[in-house]
């Protein structure tokens, strides 16, 4: 049973208005940032569109989130922020995945990653009608649905684990297998009853999180929010520390060099901000798929205003 | 299929994970292979996967594998075409292309498959030909096949449930309504094997 187009703008301009009118109501105020930046996200798996001139000039990248552009806001003194806006990938297509999506990312300032936590399952159960949502540590959910510690456990173990799930042989870094038998084999089965954090990843898994130490381990202070097998957001405890973001930035660009991928710039507006930034939490939310799981489909598909891409 | 002929020689081309449609036919580890399912997996961080079911077309098995987004197979030079039955010449079936171009390929025992009991001539079948050969015979969703032996027919009993096998000229075994008889003419679905209707 397919939406009919006025039951997609209905459904999405009704998640829009409950999302505007939650952060109201906790003077958390809107704002519009660039969708061309100077320079990209340095993840070496992240890959952006390129906003050029009729005369070949490289004008700036399509953003694949407004995270940059926030956290310069934020170290001006923004105070608690949200914005609502597309975002760009390349080569990411699929079921659950679109060259441009809408991301709704908030900052909060002298927020931890719990206290994110919670105001972001207050917000998701507005949205879906849902129960609050549990938590799981990184290490938890591998020992519960794939039986080992992601930490301790051998090479070997780990490669056995993504032959026997993934039917993959070739290789792939320790910390690409974890990635991937967390991706194909533990998400699926997180929020069948009700919405799921994945808290403290492994620190090598930390983007743009602080560092902590969790159950022994040193982990990531980042969490992602999963409800019926589906990932819905991405959630930091802010790094502020610019000499870590800057090691992590080159740490990224060697990766890139290693593997013959584009080299891009580091933004270095974000790394003078940096340390201006007040202590804060944040997370991006996947709006297409929040709206995805509002209609009860299981492909964007069923809610795109627009067909692929 | 993209495909370009340079001097007779027909050359495949490669296709990368994000062209996987259902039904692209690809070569993996040298056997044809159909695309059945295509899944992107993007990890919150880390490089992105294709979890792909590829049916293999020599043995009919589904393979379940995992590729790096973004890596390639090469095309598989896989074609399907209309050819009508012709003969068996106790080692192989014989079939004509219906194109005009009366082209006829022989098919051995594992081309044919299961497909070997719904044969009849005349009747038109897909031939799946790889680097021109065939591996594999489909028959028609719908065939009508003679009833060559089956118990005698209950007369009046044509309301009520029940049924009996009956052994279609072909070879075929079908369950049939209690009243049919021998000789007579069945529109058979080759799908599930089931009986249709009187032909």
């Amino acid at each position: 049973m397919a939406l009919s187009i006025g039951a997609r703008i209905e459904l999405w301009a009704s998640k829009k208005a409950a999302i505007r009118a939650f952060f109201a109501a906790r003077t958390v105020q809107e704002v519009s940032v660039p969708c061309v930046m100077p320079a990209p996200v340095t993840d070496p798996y992240i890959d952006v569109p390129q906003a050029i001139a009729p005369d070949g000039r490289l004008l700036g990248y399509l953003q694949s989130s407004p995270e940059y552009a926030m956290k310069r806001l934020l170290a001006q003194g923004a105070g608690d922020i949200y914005c609502l806006t597309p975002a760009w990938r390349i080569d990411e297509v699929g079921r659950r995945h679109r060259g441009e999506f809408t991301l709704l990312e908030w900052y909060r300032a002298g927020f931890d990653g719990a206290a994110l936590r919670a105001e972001t399952s207050a917000l998701l159960q507005i949205l879906l009608q849902c129960p609050p949502a549990d938590e799981i540590s990184y290490r938890d959910a591998f020992l519960q649905h794939l039986g080992f510690c992601p930490f301790q456990a051998s090479d070997a173990e780990i490669a056995a684990a993504l032959h026997q799930h993934l039917n993959y042989s070739d290789p792939l870094s320790r910390t690409g297998a974890l990635q991937w038998l967390c991706a194909a084999v533990v998400e699926p089965q997180l929020g069948a009853q009700r919405p799921v954090f994945l808290t403290h990843y492994p620190l090598d898994q930390a983007a743009l999180a602080r560092g902590c130490v969790h159950q022994g381990f040193p982990c990531a202070d980042r969490f992602e929010l999963f409800y019926h097998g589906v990932e819905l957001a991405n959630g930091y405890h802010e790094l502020i520390d610019p000499i870590e973001q800057r090691h992590r930035f080159e740490a990224d660009l060697a990766q890139r060099q290693r593997e013959g991928l584009p080299q891009v710039p580091m933004d270095e507006a974000l790394l003078e901000a940096l340390p201006k930034m007040p202590d804060c939490a944040g997370i991006a939310l996947g709006l297409d798929r929040v709206v995805m799981l509002a209609a009860q489909a299981d492909s964007l598909e069923a809610i795109s205003l627009f067909s692929h891409p | 299929m993209r495909a370009k002929i340079t001097s007779g020689i027909l050359i495949m081309a490669n296709y990368s994970t994000n062209e996987f449609k259902q039904g692209l036919k690809v070569l993996l580890e040298g056997d044809p292979c159909s695309i059945v399912e295509n899944e992107f997996v993007k990890p919150g961080k880390g490089q992105a996967f294709n979890r792909v079911k590829l049916k293999n077309l020599m043995t009919g098995r589904v393979w379940e594998r995992t590729f790096k987004s973004g890596e390639s197979l090469e095309g598989a030079d896989v074609m399907d075409t209309d050819m009508e039955y012709l003969y068996n010449d106790g080692e192989f079936w014989h079939f004509m292309a219906t194109d005009g171009s009366f082209e006829q390929h022989a098919a051995d025992a594992k081309a044919v498959g299961d497909t070997v009991k719904w044969l009849k001539e005349q009747e038109v079948y897909i031939v799946t030909l790889f680097n021109g050969a065939p591996i594999a015979i489909t028959p028609p969703n719908h065939i009508d096949l003679l009833v060559a032996e089956t118990d005698p027919g209950l007369k009046g009993d044509t309301a009520q449930g029940g049924s009996k096998p009956a052994t279609m000229a072909s070879g075929a075994v079908v369950q049939v309504p209690l009243f049919i008889e021998e000789g007579e003419m069945l529109k058979i679905d080759t799908r599930n094997g089931k009986y249709i209707s009187r032909a």
